[in-house]
């Protein structure tokens, strides 16, 4: 192992509400590829963040070649060599790959670009990482994982030193991964250093040397990979944290009628033949990594997004759903996890964003019943306990806890008995995320079903009758809260797959 | 070209907006003997010259994924105010063409920064512009029409420009070549030079090409003084083609340069044209305006064609891009 070229000590960065980044730290060593591990929010971005300037850092030292450094932005830590590879690839469509790999560097010949020597330069810079592209196609024609390489290879071009791939096989398929693991095995060989962010347990095996773990904004350890089990790493990612009051048995009959079944559901890569059943009153949690696919099932199933294929039976009766319309006229309402782009129209009032789904019922002739609709409003106001002055208050100026109970109040007003939750406490405060919880087991005592999507292991354990785990669009597993522990619905959420 | 690959697309499109030019002059032919006249070719192009250079300039706003609405009416305004200053002010006509090019300079870096520094939208941005432009030479200029110098006096000589009468009273159309060498220099420009690159650049994706280390906001501002560089260029082809300039018209050209560049297939969401497309879809345009009338349709039914043929144009990319 070589030296050691970056070193963060004791870093420390707050957001308004969080404490992102609690003194971590991090090593790393000329020509290895350390792993950077941890759960949703763990913080592994934001250090990353911290790094290259895109963050500044409360308090801590960051050491580069012996010399204490802080970057204002990505382009002076560029220049030092140290270069994000980043999830979402920052290309530019229309452009060729040679134009894309020298842009705002170009080469020239007086005031004319040479396209010809940026192309041989490209070509030559391609050969040297054994890469087969066309400097001249253009760039939106590659695939994903010929688009992924170009930004390796502009990393290279940049003489990067450090190269940080946040997720960088997530779009890609096993040989385009395979491919770039030979890229990365290659770059180890010149010694560049490389922090590699991954969920995926069998690539952090095969590729990485060494795992550095993070929990909660907290460094938690580093392990030589080859010495270490899956196990090992998941347990220090989880730790030993006592989440507050799980669900410790189902409150749910095991004879409770099916009111949703879903039957092989199949839409993109996202959702791979996914099956699943839901009771009445019952809440069953998905969980899983990020993009295992849990959103666009619900979206699929919704109607949202288009599906291949896979039956969905409401109450026993089977149904087509083509449509968010369909899907809201078999009683199915959706609670998206960006409010304010699907959930919400915040420049309306309570009362009219109450009304929304269902104003067919409001309706007096060709007017709106004003009065009936404030009825409706207030009555749900009262019963979820939104805090608002009253109902012609607009929504934007309510709490995003609140805000959240209008969209429930939405769905039941259109009496939606199947509600789909989709991260229902995301940027909610802890005492507006307390009633949330209050209201859903509130709600499925009365009868309704609630499909909760959730990121956060303590919200699944404390809320789930049954837990769905998916990992990269497949279901990998089904646990009744009572035998649900975090070990092992993480062990379903990095399953490997074959 | 060099980069063959990366605009191979576009060399389809502009073959096929060649293709309907050489169409449209075989049917206009055919239906009316008159049109196939030299004085109808000349009308042509006399009628295209204005409408051409505000296509060079325009072009480059388009790309970038914006528009520049306020050009029709600026060309208007600012030959207003060229002639003005020569008419009632006494100026050499340099002094009036210069006056020209740089109002119309002047409201691009307006636009420019409206649209990159304060973040209004584009075609918000230069709707206002558009009205100020439209009230503006007027205002300046007590609110008369205005002509410039006509070709036979001395001062007038600049129109010979565009259309060069030679002694037997025969009228050469020599603007088409001046256009031609424009089309050129202007298509380098957005191809090979830096300029061209990032204006592509930020219509493709303006978030990474900050990330690159471009200076977004300065090549941004940049298209939009090309684009008014050459509305006031188009000012001085129109006075230098029509007699009078009317205050308070103008509205409404620049659709007509607008609607040509989407023709030739520049895309109204950025990224995606070329000068030579833009500029063989303005023709197509000129064609209509001047052909129409010659097979028994009114100027109305020019406008209504017109709208179908963008739609046409516009659904052709759509089509392309769901496949």
């Amino acid at each position: 192992m070589g030296d050691i070229i970056l070193t963060m000590k004791d870093i420390d960065k707050s957001f308004p509400g969080v404490h992102a980044l609690d003194h971590v730290d991090l090593e790393i060593r000329k020509g290895e590829v350390l792993a950077l591990m941890g759960e949703n929010g763990a913080g592994k971005s934001t250090l990353m963040k911290v790094l290259t300037g895109i963050y500044k850092k409360d308090s801590g030292v960051i050491t580069y070649e012996g010399k204490e450094v802080e970057f204002k932005n990505t382009r002076e830590a560029q220049d030092a060599g140290i270069i994000i590879v980043h999830q979402e690839l920052n290309m530019l469509g229309h452009l060729s790959v040679a134009q894309n790999l020298f842009i705002g560097r170009e080469f020239k010949k007086g005031i004319r670009i040479d396209d010809k020597k940026m192309n041989e330069e490209a070509k030559k810079l391609f050969d040297r990482l054994n890469v087969d592209i066309d400097p001249a196609e253009t760039m939106s024609n590659l695939t994903v994982g010929k688009q992924q390489m170009c930004e390796i290879a502009k990393a290279v071009s940049f003489d990067a030193k450090v190269i940080i791939f946040d997720e960088p096989s997530a779009a890609l398929t096993e040989s385009e991964i395979e491919e770039m693991f030979k890229i990365i095995r290659d770059l180890k060989k010149r010694d560049i250093a490389m922090v590699y962010i991954s969920h995926r347990m069998d690539e952090i095996k095969v590729i990485t040397d060494r795992v550095t773990v993070m929990r909660d904004g907290t460094y938690v350890g580093t392990l030589i990979t080859k010495e270490s089990t899956k196990e090992d790493i998941i347990n220090m990612m989880v730790g030993r944290v006592i989440y507050e009051d799980p669900k410790t048995q189902s409150a749910v009959a095991k004879d409770a009628p099916v009111v949703l079944k879903v039957d092989h559901l199949k839409a993109g890569k996202m959702v791979q033949d996914v099956s699943f059943e839901l009771r009445k009153g019952e809440i069953l949690g998905f969980s899983g990594l990020m993009g295992a696919g849990r959103t666009e099932t619900a979206r699929a199933l919704f109607g949202a997004d288009p599906k291949e294929s896979g039956d969905i039976y409401v109450n026993g009766k089977k149904v087509v759903i083509n449509s968010p319309q369909d899907a809201v006229n078999c009683g199915i309402g959706y609670l998206s996890e960006d409010r304010k782009r699907y959930g919400i129209v915040v420049q309306k009032t309570v009362a009219e964003n109450t009304t929304m789904a269902s104003l067919k019922d409001f309706m007096k002739g060709i007017f709106i019943d004003k009065k009936k609709e404030k009825e409706v409003a207030d009555k749900y106001v009262k019963a979820l306990a939104t805090k608002t002055p009253d109902v012609d208050q607009l929504v934007v100026n309510l709490s995003g806890g609140n805000q959240q109970k209008v969209v429930i109040a939405k769905w039941l007003t259109r009496d939606c008995d199947i509600l789909i939750f989709d991260e229902p406490t995301r940027g909610i405060d802890v005492g507006a995320k307390n009633e949330i919880y209050k209201l859903m087991n509130r709600l499925v005592a009365e009868g309704k079903s609630i499909i909760m999507i959730s990121s956060e292991m303590t919200e699944i354990l404390r809320m789930s009758d049954r837990v769905v785990v998916m990992c990269e669009g497949k279901k990998t597993g089904e646990l009744d809260i009572s035998e649900a522990k975090q070990e092992n619905i993480m062990n379903l959420a990095t399953r490997e797959i074959e | 070209m060099v980069n063959k690959k990366a605009f191979g697309r576009l060399k389809g499109r502009e073959a096929m907006v060649f293709g309907i030019i050489v169409a449209m002059v075989i049917l206009f032919s055919i239906l009316s003997p008159t049109f196939r006249t030299y004085p109808t070719l000349v009308s042509v192009l006399d009628n295209s010259y204005y409408i051409t250079l505000m296509v060079l300039g325009v072009t480059f706003p388009l790309i970038t994924g914006g528009v520049d609405l306020s050009i029709g009416t600026g060309l208007v305004s600012y030959a207003l105010i060229g002639g003005y200053l020569i008419v009632q002010k006494g100026m050499p006509v340099g002094v009036g063409i210069l006056a020209c090019v740089g109002m119309g300079i002047l409201i691009g870096i307006l636009n420019g920064v409206l649209v990159a520094v304060m973040d209004l939208p584009p075609f918000l941005a230069t709707l206002c512009t558009c009205m100020i432009t439209r009230g503006l030479g007027p205002a300046l200029c007590g609110g008369f029409g205005v002509s410039w110098p006509s070709s036979l006096s001395e001062a007038g000589k600049f129109r010979n420009i565009f259309k060069f009468i030679s002694g037997g009273g025969t009228v050469v159309p020599i603007g088409i070549v001046l256009m031609l060498v424009l089309v050129l220099i202007m298509s380098f420009v957005l191809e090979h030079t830096r300029v061209g690159r990032y204006t592509i650049a930020i219509g493709s994706n303006k978030e990474a090409t900050k990330l690159a280390g471009v200076n977004v906001k300065f090549y941004h501002i940049l298209a939009y003084v090309i684009s008014g560089l050459f509305a006031g260029l188009a000012g001085v082809a129109y006075a230098a083609t029509y007699a009078t300039i009317y205050p308070g018209s103008g509205a409404g050209f620049e659709l007509d340069a607008i609607g040509g560049a989407i023709v030739g297939g520049v895309s109204a969401s950025g990224g995606v044209g070329t000068i030579v497309g833009a500029f063989l879809g303005v023709i197509v345009i000129c064609l209509m305006k001047v052909g129409l009338p010659f097979i028994g349709l009114q100027a109305n039914w020019q406008q209504i064609f017109t709208g179908i043929v963008l739609i046409a144009a516009v659904l052709i990319d759509v089509v392309k891009k769901k496949k």
